[in-house]
């Protein structure tokens, strides 16, 4: 991403609304400027900025008449004035970050938007996860903070060596040269995602081995971990088996994604 | 996905949070055109009192706003969602959610769809005690459970929690925590209103599972205390 020194006038509402802090408003140009190693291409600026096109001069001018006056030209928090943004056209590697932190830009080694992770959400037709086992989102940078993939690769190879197999439809293992080994290539180690997922599935006695694996490796990774834990439940609609060893471990139990069974191997015809 | 199951906050917090999805199944285990039962979705969810609505390509029901002449400028843009505007834009299968804040609309719209029978999965992100009352009130069993256990490292104590609150509400980091922290200062200042606030925090969420409600609570809180 890239702002157009032409059109920006320094307005500074793009500075509060980058999700890893990479804008800010250089104090010799007074305009806003990107720290391209902390972009994650995520695209939140340009997609999520309302847009104004008003004449760049103008309002430079008004700006500086304002200041001797004591005021502000204040467009509302969520604009850019002048439209400034201008997305780069991005190559191998950088077009990593965008595939990972865009939302609305499809994987395509899932086809998926978002993190391309399937979990749980239609296990009532895929079955991927059955009786017995547990999937495990292991997930990277969020809130607020990105990870680079040399960290991510520390937790994909601390899992490979228990034995675990990194789920094979999933962005990050599309990325690995050594799956067995949990080695993602290295061209884009360096590169920053706003967020990334890893997916397992283990047998339900392998649960709290997993989780202090997890524990093990956050602590030495500089960036933040979110662990999602899915699980079939009985045939009465109950969870007697995963809880309580998340409660067991410490954690206090309180949101979860219900599947709900609704899901049939036919799709209804709408008239 | 994901995206809706990691909001921070207390169970309590959860009071007025439930998001429902609905999505078909990849990898060719499912037969038939997703696409009118998707929309078909999305148009009952709309008679039950949705907070929000949207899908994970398009957004949700407030969205960005782009000017094409200056004195739009000084114009007051619209707070209030554009439902028909999420429903007409359809125009790809993806994952469809809802967004209700009382149990009440929730309960009703998942009996609704229940007795629909489209054939797509239906899954509901909110507390587990929220979903359980909404599947034994609409006379279904859980078949499968994701557990969120929370960010590591990042208690019920965090100083920042409400900014945490709002800016975790887009599960695909699309809200900043400065934007969130901007926005609760700017009403706390009465530089902006509620309304307004939330509106432009809900612009950034590009999938509409932002809780518009839930947001507005938060903010009001902030505004009175830190912790």
């Amino acid at each position: 991403m890239q702002i157009s020194d032409t059109k920006c006038v320094g307005c500074g509402n793009c500075t509060y609304v980058c999700p890893m802090g990479a804008i800010y408003i250089d104090p010799k140009t007074r305009q806003a400027a990107i720290n391209h190693d902390e972009c994650v291409e995520c695209y939140a600026c340009y997609n999520g900025l309302s847009k104004e096109h008003l004449p760049p001069k103008t309002v430079r001018l008004t700006r500086r008449l304002m200041s001797k006056l004591w005021l502000r030209f204040e467009p509302d928090a969520d604009i850019c004035p002048t439209d400034a943004l201008v997305p780069d056209e991005l190559s191998w590697p950088r077009v990593v970050r965008r595939a990972f932190s865009d939302p609305r830009v499809p994987h395509e080694s899932t086809g998926v938007v978002g993190r391309g992770t399937e979990e749980v959400k239609t296990n009532d037709v895929s079955n991927r996860v059955d009786v017995g086992m547990v999937g495990f989102t292991i997930e990277f940078g969020r809130p607020g903070v990105g990870a680079r993939f040399r960290q991510i690769q520390e937790m994909s190879m601390a899992l490979a060596a228990l034995g675990v197999k990194i789920q094979p439809k999933n962005p990050v293992t599309a990325l690995m040269t050594d799956t067995d080994r949990g080695i993602i290539r290295e061209d884009i180690l360096d590169e920053k995602v706003l967020s990334a997922i890893l997916e397992i599935a283990v047998p339900v006695e392998r649960v709290e081995d997993i989780i202090r694996t997890v524990w093990e490796v956050e602590k030495r990774i500089d960036t933040v971990v979110v662990l999602g834990v899915a699980t079939r439940c009985d045939d009465d609609g109950e969870e007697r088996t995963v809880a309580p060893i998340l409660e067991k471990l410490g954690y206090s139990l309180r949101r979860a994604k219900t599947n709900l069974g609704l899901g049939r191997t036919h799709i209804k015809v709408i008239e | 996905m994901t995206n809706t199951l990691h909001r921070y906050g207390t169970a309590e917090s959860f009071v007025d949070d439930y998001v429902i999805f609905a999505l078909p199944a990849k990898g060719g285990g499912q037969e038939g055109d997703p696409l009118p039962a998707l929309k078909r979705f999305l148009e009952i969810a709309l008679e039950y009192n949705p907070v929000n609505v949207g899908d994970a390509i398009h957004g949700g029901g407030t969205r960005p706003t782009e000017h094409t002449h200056a004195i739009e400028h000084f114009a007051r843009r619209p707070t209030k969602p554009d439902f028909k505007k999420v429903v007409d834009g359809i125009d790809a299968p993806t994952t469809f959610s809802a967004v209700f804040s009382t149990q009440e609309d929730a309960v009703a719209f998942v009996k609704r769809i229940a007795a629909e029978g489209l054939g797509l999965s239906v899954n509901i992100s909110s507390s587990i005690q929220n979903a359980l009352t909404c599947c034994k009130e609409a006379g279904l069993t859980r078949h499968s459970v994701g557990y969120s256990l929370g960010f590591e490292g990042i208690h019920d104590n965090a100083t920042n929690r409400h900014v945490l609150a709002l800016s975790t509400m887009c599960g695909h980091g699309m809200i900043s925590q400065s934007l969130a922290k901007k926005m609760i200062d700017f009403v706390k200042e009465n530089r902006a209103s509620e309304d307004k606030a939330v509106a432009a925090l809900s612009r950034f969420c590009s999938c509409g599972i932002f809780n518009p409600v839930r947001a507005r609570r938060i903010i009001r809180e902030a505004c009175r205390k830190t912790f």
